[in-house]
């Protein structure tokens, strides 16, 4: 609760007479735990168009690069240095957070941690219920087998993407140990699966949307919730 | 911004276009547009990174059942669809007409609506008659049916690979001249490779013995004259003298002279044909210096293409089998493996 309350805080950019309503509802209806319902009879206020493009910012960029610094530290730490990690980013938004965790460890241990590619949609539990996706190569620079390889992603949500993240994994070698670090954890696991570098915690309802943008990919570094009934 | 790497593949989101999500069946390259085309190449590059390693299998296509359908004999294609089914996890049963009740008269119509009755998700169909695979797609709602050769009409698999081929040697085919030389009146290899070189812009020509280059490809709709800046065949052209035609091409495709056809005399002996119409390492010459050798297979060499030729540095040939797999995997993929989304 304590860290939804410091997001809840953060200073709101550009919108700034926003918020206040769908905060102070947001708040209410988490602590009852209705707030599906309470949603859904509740019509897009005013201005909905531009909130869906604002959306409530969790993180700006400077938080990110905080949360990575800190995230890097830690798996320095966990793992004794940067000997036989390879960090493997899950497309699309986890291999810029790959790379740039590899940056720090260079810049920082002068060790050259390689970074992998992994494309997690052939091991997809629900591939059938999904729209079509593209499929793009997975890229190991060097073999898992025998490595410590740390799963990179944007989101840590249900924890499938994971699970298919670690069969993808699997299925090129036998690594010493797989680890899990996200930027983001918003809850809601369907698996039993934690995340061993966490960037923030954020409480957020299923109904919601976490939009993680970088630089790399979207030209901005933020992370936001939106409305998923609004996008 | 990050730390300044390099981000290998960092995509627009926008320009991340799938296949089109209300194609249910692969019939023919026609109705491709190029975004598609690349769309199913660019997940083919990944699906040869599954073929590149040691345990060459993935789960994606689990509880899927796939049904090759031959209506005519095949070895690369009938085996290459059934292991780009089995890598992925599907269940791939194989049905030859021979031995099939297709002996005792069961019309192509009842083979289909049999295999949907026992719910098969896609069948692989190849079949001597131009149009039978249309002809499944029309008639069974349940099943993506993906044309395996039909004819002397499409052969839209085999199309893909070329592309797949030819792109990752050459880049962008925009502006390339490919250069289709042999019996294109019979080839639905060079009906589907027309289409698709046409689609991603490559300026194509067609070469043999005017006795086997076919009139439609002359005639209006086909090659110029056709249908004006709309028309994707625009940039298809006609040389009969392959000396001529080679000048300058990027891709020689040299399709098999199908000498069970060609009892009927369209040209006037196997000698004349060789020397008129035989890609070898003299005519290579006179393309550009680092132009490329395909061929759909089975080859029938010293004929169509010398031996030299087909086996030396030039010679796409053995990566053309490797990669048809991949572009089976890929298609494969994308109509079973995916929600449909469009239903």
């Amino acid at each position: 609760m304590s860290a939804h309350q410091t997001g809840a805080g953060l200073p709101q950019g550009n919108a700034p007479g926003f918020d206040a309503t769908p905060l102070a509802r947001r708040t209410t209806a988490d602590s009852r735990g209705f707030f599906i319902t309470t949603r859904s009879d509740t019509k897009p206020p005013a201005g909905t168009d531009e909130r869906s493009t604002a959306g409530r910012e969790i993180m700006d960029a400077d938080e990110i690069r905080r949360a990575l610094t800190r995230m890097f530290h830690e798996i320095l730490e966990r793992n004794h240095g940067a000997d036989g990690l390879l960090l493997a980013g899950v497309r699309t938004r986890g291999v810029p957070i790959a790379e740039r965790l590899a940056g720090h460890i260079r810049d920082s241990e002068g060790v050259a941690v390689p970074v992998g590619h992994l494309d997690i949609n052939l091991y997809r539990d629900d591939l059938s219920e999904r729209p079509r996706m593209r499929v793009r190569p997975t890229t190991m620079p060097v073999d898992v087998t025998g490595r410590t390889v740390v799963l990179c992603d944007d989101v840590l949500y249900t924890g499938r993407t994971v699970r298919a993240g670690m069969e993808a994994v699997s299925d090129l070698g036998r690594p010493l140990r797989i680890q899990l670090a996200a930027l983001v954890d918003r809850g809601h696991r369907e698996l039993p699966i934690r995340a061993d570098f966490v960037g923030k915690n954020i409480p957020t309802r299923q109904s919601e949307l976490v939009r993680v943008r970088l630089a790399e990919t979207d030209g901005i570094d933020d992370v936001c919730i939106l409305d998923r009934w609004v996008d | 911004m990050a730390t300044g790497q390099a981000i290998e593949t960092a995509p627009a989101s926008g320009t991340f276009t799938p296949v089109d999500s209300r194609r249910r069946h692969v019939l023919d390259l026609d109705d491709f547009t190029a975004e598609e085309i690349t769309a199913v190449l660019d997940d083919a590059a990944a699906m040869r990174e599954v073929l590149s390693r040691d345990v060459k299998k993935v789960p994606t296509l689990r509880g899927k059942v796939v049904v090759t359908l031959f209506y005519e004999a095949s070895t690369r294609t009938r085996i290459s669809f059934e292991e780009a089914g089995k890598i992925l996890s599907a269940d791939v049963i194989n049905m030859t007409a021979t031995a099939s009740s297709v002996e005792k008269g069961e019309s192509l119509l009842n083979t289909g609506l049999t295999l949907q009755a026992m719910g098969v998700d896609a069948i692989v169909v190849r079949h001597p008659h131009s149009g039978a695979p249309h002809f499944l797609a029309r008639s069974l709602k349940n099943v993506a049916v993906i044309n395996a050769g039909d004819g002397a009409h499409a052969h839209p698999t085999q199309g893909l690979l070329d592309l797949y081929t030819a792109r990752d040697h050459l880049g962008d085919l925009e502006g390339r001249k490919v250069v289709i030389v042999g019996d294109v009146l019979h080839s639905r290899v060079a009906r589907s490779a027309v289409w698709g070189f046409a689609h991603l812009g490559a300026s194509v020509v067609l070469c043999g013995p005017p006795t086997l280059l076919p009139d439609p490809f002359t005639s209006a709709g086909w090659g110029p004259g056709g249908n004006g800046a709309h028309n994707p065949l625009a940039n298809v052209r006609i040389q009969p003298d392959l000396d001529a035609a080679i000048e300058g091409a990027d891709l020689v495709m040299a399709l098999r002279l199908q000498l069970e056809r060609q009892k009927v005399g369209f040209f006037p002996s196997m000698r004349e044909y060789i020397r008129r119409w035989q890609v070898n390492d003299a005519r290579m010459a006179r393309a550009n210096p680092d132009a490329l050798l395909m061929h759909p297979g089975p080859m029938n060499e010293g004929i169509e293409v010398s031996t030299a030729l087909a086996h030396g540095e030039r010679s796409l040939i053995e990566e053309q089998v490797t990669n048809g797999v991949a572009i089976r995997m890929a298609l494969l993929y994308q109509l079973v493996g995916s929600g449909s989304g469009g239903d």
